[in-house]
């Protein structure tokens, strides 16, 4: 059978690996401040928050590119993978806040000892999150269980398409409506920020942010593994089977909603474990990250990297965030308009995506290429379909 | 005659669409290793009887058995599946992305669990039974092709392929031999009629040439409901058939 990895795309990883992991951490450690190779501690953190990003356009891919789901709800399981480390982070912060508190600042503003006087204004769900192992699985089981139960009974009561999406929508909207209430015990519209350690080092070290954002590479490499492990076996056939004709599967004695549920929960938690680690390296989650917006946003990422294979969405996702970088602050206006546009652009002329433009100029080199011409010039290749 | 003999029995069956009856108290018994063909006009009921064999809609009234009294109006598309009953849609639904081969491998009989398809190996008799399969619906030297990439007809054969990997015990098979040309209909023809015995076949369609040559059995539907059932002749012959088709007014 074929490979796991076809040849020209294991040379790619390796090189993207390779440059990614081990030559950029370097250039922030061994190279002096002032030298034109040195990449700094921010940068490399701007970097980790887009490899964080493109372990949850992975997810995103799993689902729609490979099983045919689009959920515009999948920044709620990156949120709430974000939020079960950054309460962790929160209680590590200690005595060094605003209010010297034993407990986080907001919950010392919103007067939380008055509500909870018999755990000193700390909430009772917040106390075993003091364990950071607790907090870690909490980033995997937290997202899991919220995509297993909204999964369960969706595609139990057999909802499909269009209904699948706006639902997975008002799902994350919902989410987002409750986390912005200061009563909901998660912080209100500030969230969680200001965090000072993480497992016993400070995050603003230069040493711990290049860390993280090795975590960050490590994480997207082996979710990149595992989606190309799930996809090449039978599991992975079945994954698009469903994508492309459900009822011949269903009606072939396959239990689709389980599939679909095994393939939702997973890549729930895969945002999750992205949210985690986007957390430390940007320093705040609040309830935005996880409005309705976020999630189009990485459904963008997926059809302009180019959904269906594994690279695509990284791409998408490192290039698009990396122009948002760059366009809000040039032009932060029209950023909206110029993502949009770039949306529509390529579904019209790019089906499929920045991955599929070799493929498509070489679709278009057989078409007009010099085999039938016979004694012109030989014609240039026909413009591509940039506009 | 005892039901015990019928692998298939509907008895009184009805079901309707918004105040439509689509299926009105229908009976129908079919035996095993028959080769049964359903006729009948337009919004007879025909692909309405295959939804509810197959579990795709529920039907108001009336009970579906199979072989040994499973009733099947309580099982669900999968679990009927499962039992034996394979069925090719109208229109052919094939995995396009996915290679013939592969379509085969996916409808092979064997475990549907989901942990047991964590794995990609091919076993030695799987690629034997995939190859005669192939072979069977004359798409043998297809294996590597994108299912796609097929015509019409070989869509068709591809589906039926993949009902046999099934190995079910009953066959329904909805209009086979929709769109294809006179030799591939022929060919669908004698493949169905090599099945029957071993696997019972319930057909339906409307090419009348296509019936000649397959049919032992015609079931007749109308309105929901059984018109009458006898051989090709009888069937051709009878004034009511007549009437539906053509439309022709009672002669009092």
């Amino acid at each position: 059978m074929t490979p796991l990895l076809p040849k020209r795309e294991l040379i790619l990883v390796s090189i993207a690996a390779f440059i990614g992991l081990v030559v950029l951490p370097c250039l922030n450690a061994f190279t002096p401040a002032n030298s034109a190779l040195h990449v700094s501690s921010f940068t490399l953190s701007v970097y980790g928050k887009y490899l964080c990003y493109a372990v949850l356009a992975l997810g995103v891919n799993l689902l729609w590119g490979y099983t045919g789901l689009l959920s515009l709800g999948q920044c709620l399981f990156f949120t709430l993978g974000g939020y079960a480390l950054g309460m962790h982070l929160m209680l590590l912060i200690g005595k060094l806040g605003q209010y010297h508190a034993d407990i986080p600042d907001f919950m010392v503003f919103l007067e939380f000892p008055k509500r909870f006087p018999e755990t000193g204004g700390l909430p009772p769900h917040w106390i075993p999150f003091k364990s950071f192992w607790f907090a870690a699985a909490a980033v995997v089981w937290v997202p899991g269980v919220v995509a297993f139960v909204f999964g369960w009974l969706a595609f139990r009561s057999r909802i499909k398409g269009v209904y699948f999406s706006i639902l997975s929508q008002a799902l994350t909207y919902a989410a987002t409506l409750m986390f912005f209430r200061n009563d909901f015990t998660f912080g209100g519209n500030n969230g969680l920020t200001d965090f000072k350690f993480i497992l016993g080092h400070d995050v603003n070290q230069a040493g711990t942010k290049r860390t993280l954002y090795i975590a960050s590479g490590v994480l997207l490499l082996l979710v990149y593994l595992l989606c190309r492990w799930l996809t090449s076996t039978k599991f992975g056939l079945i994954q698009r089977a469903i994508r492309d004709s459900e009822n011949r599967v269903l009606f072939s004695g396959y239990a689709t909603a389980d599939f679909k549920l095994f393939v939702f929960v997973l890549s729930a938690v895969i945002a999750g474990l992205g949210g985690a680690l986007y957390v430390p390296q940007v320093g705040i989650i609040n309830p935005s990250e996880m409005a309705p917006d976020k999630s189009l946003e990485a459904v963008v990422w997926c059809a302009v990297g180019g959904r269906g294979n594994l690279l695509g969405p990284i791409l998408g996702a490192v290039s698009i965030n990396a122009l948002k970088s760059y366009a809000t602050h040039a032009f932060a206006e029209q950023w909206p308009y110029i993502l949009g546009g770039l949306f529509v652009i390529v579904t019209v002329f790019m089906p499929k995506g920045l991955i599929g433009i070799p493929e498509q100029l070489r679709e278009l080199k057989r078409r007009f290429g010099p085999k039938h011409e016979d004694k012109l010039a030989p014609r240039p290749v026909a413009p591509t379909t940039d506009v | 005659m005892t039901r015990k003999q019928f692998i298939l029995s509907l008895e009184g069956v009805s079901k309707t669409f918004d105040g439509f009856k689509a299926i009105n108290d229908l009976s129908l018994y079919v035996e095993e290793g028959e080769l049964r063909v359903i006729i009948g006009p337009n919004g007879a009921g025909k692909s309405t009887m295959l939804d509810l064999i197959t579990g795709r809609t529920r039907p108001d009234s009336g009970t579906i058995e199979f072989a040994d009294k499973t009733d099947l109006t309580a099982l669900n598309e999968y679990q009927i599946n499962r039992l034996g009953i394979g069925r090719k849609f109208q229109t052919p639904s094939v995995y396009v992305d996915h290679t013939v081969f592969e379509n085969i491998w996916l409808s092979l009989e064997g475990s549907r669990s989901l942990w047991s398809c964590l794995s990609s190996r091919v076993t030695p008799s799987q690629r034997e039974r995939i190859g005669q399969v192939l072979k069977q619906v004359n798409l043998a030297g297809k294996a590597t092709a994108k299912a796609g990439m097929l015509s019409h007809g070989q869509k068709q054969w591809l589906e039926i392929g993949m009902l046999l990997a099934q190995n079910p015990k009953v066959l329904l098979v909805d209009e086979p031999a929709a769109g294809m040309t006179d030799e591939e209909t022929i060919r669908t023809g004698d493949l169905l009629m090599s099945l029957a015995g071993k696997h019972t076949i319930i057909v339906i369609e409307h090419d009348m040439v296509f019936v000649r040559q397959i049919a032992r059995t015609v079931t007749v539907l109308h309105q929901g409901s059984l018109l009458c059932e006898g051989t090709v002749d009888e069937v051709q012959a009878d004034e009511r058939v007549i009437e539906v088709y053509l439309g022709r007014k009672k002669k009092t």
